[in-house]
């Protein structure tokens, strides 16, 4: 993105070829438009881009600033409330403890939204890593690659759980049961989902190298560590930030799967895929508690994957302007 | 071709030996002990001996090595015993349960027909479903039919199973009461009676399932009819006066299979790992939920080798998509 920047005058023109210049052509009447405003431009004409990126917003708004407005405590037991249907006091009503529920259901998106973003992170960090190494360093190449395959030939769901069974005291022990099981959820989760990232990169970056302007900055004595900073990272931007969103996505699902399964977050620890495990014992008396954690957790996801498919749209300079 | 087979067939080896030793080594660390459910007052010298019977005492290559030969080199000589008569693997030891005891290629071979029922079933509904829908997207591109297409896709993305499932639960077993909600195994179907039942009893599981499937595999024809439809080989079969039908259901649709069929034999050890949710929620004894209870019960030979089989499955069938590719497509040649 660095690289396309034009220098807009030359230095040594005289005013004769300047003239000249000037009222041969065409002149373009606009000032140049940036690449973000392009970008801006072609999101904001998404219209499910936008509108999956206006409720992924009001989601995360809703889960972290809610219970400053809706300050009953989400572990309060109030046991002559139980198993209530929606009310006044209890909009969303509450469990069969008599918590309530829309605090519970903030509490646990909190959960839910941070371990998305965090092994999100995660996953994109050593993937983007993996990928810029494979694609950078013809010697590291063939390793990382076989790497990446031999993660991707794993069954990941069965590995996922045998793993949390694995390390879940041993974490619970060392940071606390809450603490203990986000570290684990988020590394389990991250480190089973660079790969596809990895991939991307790499094919990105082995195009890029080939390019003349980093032949340029090559030729004026860049170090290679600030080659990719300087001139390949941003480069790939556009492909990280689409499995940004993608991986979101994923890695709620992920987490809500395990919390389902029962080898989650501990109990009286809400996530939205607990709540929805809790709830299905309570079915048939209050369908609605297994409703509102499973649309949670599908409008979070669908509101991703919209926000996903309209800047993959939007980064992209052969659909651009289309 | 052939040698290219070959060569992948001979680097899977390592591959597979890779994967195992890792799966092997991450149990390995489990911290759980068989012998922790047994009674208290088991003196701990007689623990020590359950835990010798066990095979725990020996160090752990010798236990990788054993589990590998037993895997690798016994279990198929007790699947040609079983199928010729044969008596090659009398008196062998092979891979215990340790919960039941018995051999654990035993119950997955008992496992196995429920979760192909109801996977495989899903699978080829899903199948049916998503190549229609796919190639009329493509054919008329953002037009009312290919949004509310790229929509109901979006939702069979993101509505995971254990909310599709409870939720068609609810509204079908529950509210309507149309569809029993456990999954019946026991149920032998040998009459018109029996099948409607066993129909019933499938139609949630499968429906579920396919909802996933169907979302993925439609956005991939979808994808790759599109990007057929502007060769220019279309424009000359439009051309020399060959009927819309035949162009887009002959000539596109022949070469925008090629991505789809590999797409659909990978997608295939899906089928034989089981829908471990989705069988959780219907509560149908197959392979997924056979792992599961494993897993709870810490029956480390068990995960080991289900894990393990899985494995297989998709390095064998990542193999057969890539041969599969290089037959249907003169373009790609590996050697």
């Amino acid at each position: 993105m660095t690289e396309d920047r034009r220098t807009t005058a030359e230095p040594d023109l005289t005013a004769e070829v300047l003239d000249a210049v000037l009222t041969s052509g065409p002149v373009p009447l606009t000032p140049p438009r940036s690449q973000l405003s392009e970008v801006w431009s072609q999101f904001i004409h998404h219209k499910g881009a936008v509108a999956g990126g206006v409720v992924f917003l009001l989601i995360v708004f809703a889960v972290f600033l809610g219970p400053q407005i809706w300050t009953l405590d989400a572990t309060y037991i109030d046991i002559r409330a139980r198993n209530q249907g929606p009310s006044l006091a209890h909009p969303f009503g509450t469990d069969q403890l008599g918590r309530d529920m829309l605090s519970r259901m903030m509490i646990g998106g909190q959960t839910s939204v941070l371990v998305g973003i965090v092994a999100m992170s995660l996953g994109l960090v050593l993937g983007t890593l993996i990928g810029v190494l494979a694609g950078f360093y013809r010697r590291l190449d063939g390793l990382l690659m076989r790497l990446t395959d031999l993660f991707l030939a794993l069954p990941l769901l069965p590995l996922l759980l045998v793993m949390v069974m694995l390390f879940r005291d041993r974490l619970s022990a060392a940071f606390g049961p809450e603490t203990g099981i986000f570290i684990l959820m988020v590394t389990a989760i991250g480190i089973t989902s660079w790969m596809p990232t990895a991939r991307i990169v790499r094919g990105d970056v082995l195009a890029l190298k080939e390019r003349e302007f980093v032949l340029a900055a090559r030729s004026i004595g860049t170090s290679n560590l600030m080659l990719i900073a300087r001139h390949i990272l941003p480069n790939v931007v556009s492909p990280i930030v689409v499995s940004a969103t993608l991986g979101i996505a994923n890695a709620i699902i992920t987490e809500s799967a395990l919390s389902f399964l029962g080898l989650g977050f501990p109990p009286d620890f809400p996530t939205w895929g607990r709540l929805l495990f809790d709830a299905v014992d309570y079915m048939q008396q209050n369908p609605e508690r297994v409703i509102m954690p499973g649309l949670a957790i599908s409008l979070t996801v669908l509101s991703v994957n919209y926000l996903g498919d309209g800047l993959r749209d939007a980064l992209d300079p052969r659909i651009r302007g289309r | 071709m052939l040698t290219y087979t070959v060569r992948r067939l001979v680097l899977a080896i390592p591959t597979l030996l890779f994967i195992g030793l890792v799966i092997f080594l991450l149990l390995d660390l489990a911290p759980g002990d068989p012998t922790a459910q047994l009674p208290l007052t088991i003196p701990p010298e007689v623990r020590e001996q359950i835990r010798q019977s066990l095979g725990l005492d020996e160090p752990l290559p010798v236990r990788f090595g054993k589990w590998m030969v037993q895997f690798c080199w016994v279990e198929p000589q007790v699947m040609i015993d079983s199928l010729f008569g044969s008596h090659l693997a009398e008196g062998q030891q092979r891979v215990l349960s340790w919960q039941t005891r018995s051999p654990v290629m035993d119950i997955v071979w008992q496992r196995m027909p429920q979760t192909l029922w109801v996977v495989g079933t899903a699978y080829l509904v899903a199948i049916v479903i998503a190549l229609p829908i796919g190639i009329y997207s493509a054919y008329r591109q953002y037009s009312i039919f290919d949004n509310v297409g790229t929509f109901i896709s979006m939702i069979g993305f993101s509505v995971p199973p254990f909310f599709s499932g409870v939720l068609v639960i609810v509204i079908f077993a529950v509210n309507l009461g149309w569809l029993p909600s456990i999954y019946d195994t026991t149920h032998a179907v040998n009459d018109w009676d029996s099948f409607v039942v066993q129909l019933r009893q499938m139609v949630m599981p499968v429906m579920v399932l396919a909802l996933q499937i169907t979302a993925q595999l439609s956005r991939f024809m979808r994808a790759s009819m599109l990007d057929n439809l502007n060769q220019d080989y279309v424009r000359t079969a439009r051309a020399k006066g060959l009927s819309e039908r035949v162009v887009v259901l002959v000539h596109v649709l022949r070469n925008s299979m090629i991505p789809v069929v590999t797409v659909i034999a990978l997608g295939i050890p899906q089928i034989f790992g089981g829908a471990i949710i989705t069988e959780q929620v219907f509560k149908v004894n197959g392979i997924g939920q056979l792992l599961i209870s494993a897993i709870q019960a810490n029956d480390i030979p068990m995960v080991q080798t289900l894990t393990f089989i899985f494995a297989i499955l998709i390095v064998l069938f990542n193999l057969i998509a890539d041969v599969l590719y290089g037959i249907l497509d003169p373009r790609i040649r590996y050697d």
